[in-house]
């Protein structure tokens, strides 16, 4: 419980911050909530020689109405996208999920732009933006590039961000009704068996949580609804093409079957909230 | 929150709910753990344990970790065999053949578990200690393990290389086996169950520190441990590391729960003993979470089988049980005898004529267990009352009626048991009709069809629990009988000071009892003083020599009865001073709030307070008599007392996905006199929530080659209030004769209680679906599957 010696230190910008990731982009990383990485450093399953810290750079923390989107800055933290009126107006599925998250701790310290960098298949917020067909904002020492949450997670703990990389903004699009969120856990603070987010207005995008080595569409349910299938038809295809992972909470044989009755409950519920 | 139906008479403080007084200071932080107190100079300790199983220990090489930065030695288990003049300590040999394979505070050739200690390194700080533990190189052959608990007792594989069988020991009571076989043969129904008690981390909220500080003169240690056992552990500290034991002051400081798992001398204490010896300088540990998952002892872990005849009424007519009990790779301080524990209760609150137990103890290649809450207790509860569901749904009946039936019935009290004890009282009918009441069992029966009958994918389940246990350890002369090595005694003594406040001193240990606060309310009554003017000394073997600590639910049955009879015997020779100087006759004086006043002249008086300070002058005492107002006084208990009452579970379970949810519950108890009822509701409180974590929860998961999976909170899943409903909390009071106060214990209670009555609720929600049995904890999955099973088509898994 004891992290291995690293050196730390405190970025004031961005640019700051990029300047320290390229002096040795393999060995550093980013710190922002801490949430995710210290709990994998005292384990020493991250040894980092360079932390840098940005969690309190300025100006990366806010929610704002963009017109046709809503745009959150990487440094927000969950707590303050759950409380967040834009959030709840326009994105009331964003602002659902961040109060889904852990315990009063974790989202008084977690950020978004963390939890999404993260790239863990059994985050919830990660399934949200994938949901509100999202778009993650990154800087870079070869500038900035826009890359579609579709295409941003590649593997477990494995995204599109490259090492050298900051996460700046997550763009979502509005979806003020027809939305719902599953999450199935045995305990209030633990991490989802398996979860659900869906939105159905234009066009049902659900997104899965744990049913995979990242987060998932249920591209089966997707289809089945395209094609005007009814919601049970639909969500029993919901892991269709999906390897989920089997632990101590749960086999991949039960993910399977907890995904058709998640994915049932939540177009059930989206439907009911103005879908 | 809670509603209390009887709560004890309250003359005077004792029998209110008066608020602890410990809590502002473990509230606010000022309470001080081992961890938090400032020893200049001490070395942090950190021990390299095995990663294996079962392993031949082929070489250490220390070198990486006497290079570390920091590092002021390193020692592997052949370096230290010399400080142990004998090994770890086993105080319950349960039968004279017992079979006990020795235990070092580090192995030498090989080791028997994953956390198995190979050897330490103490640094400068604790970073440093865990670097270079990290750097000790261990060259091991791999051994095959014994693992899984029925395929150890088979010896298909041996624990150790030097047993020749796994099974430690085979203890029996069987006081009349052909009553036993006609019964079985004779009987209209039976039932024959078999329950996995599995293996639970007791995760105290402070995991374990010990910190020794050598004395400059004198050869002297002060043992800083998180302790339940400060007596224990000094007679054992000093009889394993060859250390005389005056020599050895051991002080268990704020101790942040123990459940048990602190009732025990541990490798880590003898190894700071040791290496604060050799090395004269402080050294120090701390327990990390994960490392107290294997290092400090599991709870529970066995197979039970139980048969019960029963007559066509459900009338139970002869009880047979056969365990296995996991003794994990060792033998801690009483981990053999925690099985016989609940050997004696397994026809639980039922008349039961005929009787059969017998338990074998199995070694295997895991953390040793131990006493874990309730201590065979809980088991011998689950298997009863989970047992008699059983008959119950086999002739058709409400469980309810079915324990009716079965009841010891109030007017057989004393009641002698057909395994031999003797009930002190109890009155089981009048508990759970309180509880019936108080959960309102008529209207969720009702619910209960209504929702069958809708076809609704939340079920509701009902589940009764009716419990007695055993607690107050214990007669001595009980204990010598099933050869444990020490007794059940407990000593006090209370004095009071010149300015009239009141010092107890007591050899019961608390790690968050409450005991302060209850001690200081028996004494504040008997001597007329207010509770905060009494000071509460205990758990530091300077200050109270003698004692035998706290565990059992034995502190206020046993300890505070002593304290009682400590401040009668001070009365007493109050009395006579009190006599001498109002001139009068010892007879012609009566107390009351503190006064002697004399009978017919009641303005003729003298208070306790004056007393003391007269006592102290010792100016004026009476031809003989010695200062001060000091006496003591050491209680064996003459029985253990009976506990009892009976909790109801209700669970709402979701078809489609398996999740349970306890939505309400009912607990009904009686612990005879309650000295405070906010006290008991507490430790009933944190009882039944571990009792739910059984059955609901936690689970020490192992993989087949030994590792164990749960060493962290993400995987061994501890409930938080979130996870449980407020508890409906009742009380009956029927006194125990065999103790002046009347009380039993409630420390163990509630988590004797639960587990089976949050069982028996899931069970009861599934069984129209013929779902007789789910193995703890009832997870999700499970329960899915079980629907299943039993019924293809109804929408479950396979
Ligand atoms: C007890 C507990 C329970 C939890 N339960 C849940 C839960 O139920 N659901 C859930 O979704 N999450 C849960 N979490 C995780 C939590 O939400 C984390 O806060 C979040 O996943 C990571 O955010 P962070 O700001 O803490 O990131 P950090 O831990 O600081 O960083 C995580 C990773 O992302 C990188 N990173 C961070 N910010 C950026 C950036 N702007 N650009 C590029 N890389 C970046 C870091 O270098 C690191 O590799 C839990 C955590 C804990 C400790």
């Amino acid at each position: 419980m004891i992290p291995a010696s690293f050196e730390y230190r405190r970025a004031d910008s961005v640019e700051q911050a990029l300047g320290w990731l390229s002096e040795d982009p393999d060995s550093t990383k980013l710190l922002a909530g801490g949430h995710s990485l210290l709990p994998l450093m005292k384990l020493r399953l991250a040894t980092p020689g360079v932390l840098v810290d940005i969690g309190r750079v300025p100006g990366l923390s806010y929610v704002r109405d963009a017109g046709d989107h809503v745009a959150v800055g990487a440094l927000t933290r969950h707590r303050d996208v759950e409380i967040s009126d834009v959030a709840r107006a326009h994105v009331p599925l964003l602002a659902h999920v961040a109060g889904q998250v852990g315990d009063p701790q974790v989202r008084h310290r977690g950020t978004i732009g963390g939890s999404i960098a993260h790239g863990d298949p059994a985050s919830d917020l990660p399934a949200a933006v994938l949901a509100l067909d999202g778009v993650l904002v990154i800087d870079g020492p070869r500038g900035r590039r826009e890359v579609g949450a579709g295409d941003f997670f590649r593997g477990f703990l494995e995204t599109a961000l490259a090492p050298d990389e900051v996460l700046t903004e997550i763009r979502v699009r509005k979806a003020p009704r027809g939305w719902a969120f599953q999450k199935f856990n045995r305990r209030a603070q633990d991490w989802a068996i398996v979860g659900v987010a869906a939105v159905v207005n234009g066009g049902a995008r659900v997104a899965l949580v744990n049913m995979g080595a990242t987060t998932v569409r249920a591209r089966g349910t997707e289809e089945a609804l395209a094609a005007g299938a009814g919601i049970a038809e639909a969500a029993a295809r919901a892991p269709e093409g999906l390897e989920p992972p089997s632990d101590l909470q749960g086999s991949a044989e039960y993910r399977r079957h907890l995904a058709t009755v998640l994915v049932r409950r939540a177009l059930e519920e989206a439907t009911a909230s103005g879908g | 929150m809670s509603t209390t139906v009887a709560d004890g008479p309250a003359a005077g403080v004792v029998g209110t709910r008066m608020r602890r007084r410990e809590d502002p200071a473990l509230l606010s932080g000022e309470a001080r753990y081992v961890h938090d107190l400032v020893v200049p100079g001490a070395l942090h300790m950190a021990v390299v344990r095995s990663p294996y199983a079962h392993a031949r220990v082929t070489s250490v090489d220390l070198s990486g970790a006497l290079a570390s930065p920091g590092v002021a030695a390193a020692f592997s288990g052949a370096e230290l065999a010399g400080e142990w003049s004998s090994p770890m300590p086993c105080a319950w040999p349960v039968t004279a053949d017992m079979q006990a394979p020795s235990h070092l505070p580090v192995a030498v050739d090989e080791v028997c578990y994953v956390g198995d200690a190979v050897a330490a390194v103490v640094a400068s700080s604790q970073a440093e200690a865990q670097d270079a533990a990290a750097a000790v190189a261990v060259a091991y052959e791999e051994l095959p393990a014994a693992v899984d608990l029925e395929d150890a007792a088979s010896d298909r594989v041996l624990a150790h290389s030097g047993l020749i069988s796994n099974r430690a020991y085979t203890w029996e009571l069987v006081p009349d086996a052909d009553a036993v076989e006609r019964a079985f043969a004779e009987a209209a129904v039976t039932v024959r169950e078999r329950y996995v008690q599995q293996r639970l981390i007791p995760a105290a909220m402070e995991p374990r520190g010990v910190c020794v500080v050598p004395q400059p003169f004198g050869g002297e240690y002060v043992v800083y441990s998180a302790t339940q056992i400060p007596h224990i552990l000094r007679t054992m500290l000093g009889i394993t590391a060859g250390v005389p034991e005056e020599r050895i002051r051991v002080v268990a400081p704020s101790v942040g729960g123990g459940f048990g798992s602190k009732l025990d001398v541990y490798a880590e204490e003898l190894l700071c003993l040791a290496l604060a010896r050799r090395l004269r300088k402080p050294v120090r540990w701390s327990e990390e979470r994960s490392e107290a998952a294997q290092a400090t002892i599991h709870g529970r872990g066995q197979v039970q089988e139980i048969e019960l005849a029963a007559d066509p009424h459900g009338r139970v007519l002869a009880v047979r049980v056969r365990l296995l009990a996991d003794m994990g790779a060792y033998m801690q301080l009483v981990t053999p005898g925690v099985p016989l524990l609940g050997a004696f209760l397994y026809h639980g609150v039922y008349d039961v004529p005929a009787y059969a137990f017998t338990c074998t103890g199995v070694f295997t290649n895991k953390t040793p267990t131990d006493a874990y809450r309730g201590a065979g207790r809980p088991e011998a509860t689950y298997a009863i009352e989970r047992a008699i569901d059983a008959v119950a749904r086999k002739i058709g009946a409400d469980p309810q009626e079915v324990r009716r039936r079965n009841f010891i019935p109030a007017d057989k009290f004393p009641y002698s048991s057909v395994a031999g004890l003797v009930f002190d009282s109890g009155n089981y009918e009048a508990a759970l009709d309180a509880a019936l009441e108080l959960v309102g069992y008529e209207e969720l029966r009702e619910a209960q069809a209504r929702r069958r009958e809708e076809g609704a994918t939340r079920l509701l389940g009902i589940g009764l629990s009716s419990y007695v246990e055993m607690c107050g350890l214990a007669p001595s002369r009980v204990l010598a009988s099933l050869n444990y090595v020490a007794g059940g005694w407990e000593a006090a003594t209370v004095r009071m000071l010149p300015t009239g406040k009141v010092q107890v001193v007591t050899g019961a240990s608390p790690h968050g009892q409450g005991h302060v606060t209850s001690w200081s309310m028996i004494v504040a009554d008997k001597l007329g003083v207010s509770p905060e003017d009494v000071e509460v000394l205990h758990s530091d073997t300077a200050v109270s020599p003698l004692g035998l600590d706290t565990y059992g639910s034995r502190s206020l049955s046993v300890g505070g009865t002593a304290i009682a009879l400590a401040a009668d015997r001070l009365i007493d020779k109050a009395r006579l001073l009190a006599a001498h100087r109002l001139e009068v006759a010892p007879e012609d004086l009566e107390l009351s709030a503190g006064q002697f006043s004399v009978q017919g002249s009641p303005s003729s008086a003298i208070g306790l307070g004056a007393l003391a300070f007269e006592a102290f002058t010792a100016h004026d005492l009476p031809e003989g008599m010695e200062p001060n107002l000091e006496a003591s006084a050491t209680y064996d208990p003459t029985n253990f007392t009976f506990p009892f009452g009976t909790h109801v579970a209700v669970v709402e379970v979701d078809t489609e996905t398996g999740k349970v949810d306890l939505v309400r519950y009912a607990a009904v108890d009686d612990c005879g006199n309650q000295i405070n009822p906010l006290i008991v509701d507490g430790q009933v409180h944190g009882g039944i929530a571990q009792g739910v974590a059984q059955a609901l929860f936690e689970e020490a998961v192992y993989d087949d080659e030994g590792n164990l999976l749960t060493t962290t909170f993400t995987d061994y899943l501890v409930p938080a209030a979130s996870e449980l409903p407020s508890f409906s909390l009742g009380r009956t009071v029927t006194p125990s004769p065999s103790n002046p106060m009347g009380v039993k214990g409630i420390g163990e209670a509630g988590t004797i209680a639960a587990t089976p009555a949050v069982v028996n609720a899931v069970v009861d929600a599934l069984s129209h679906l013929g779902v007789e049995e789910i193995a703890m904890p009832v997870t999700p999955e499970r329960v899915w599957r079980s629907i299943g099973a039993s019924a293809p088509g109804t929408g479950g898994g396979r």
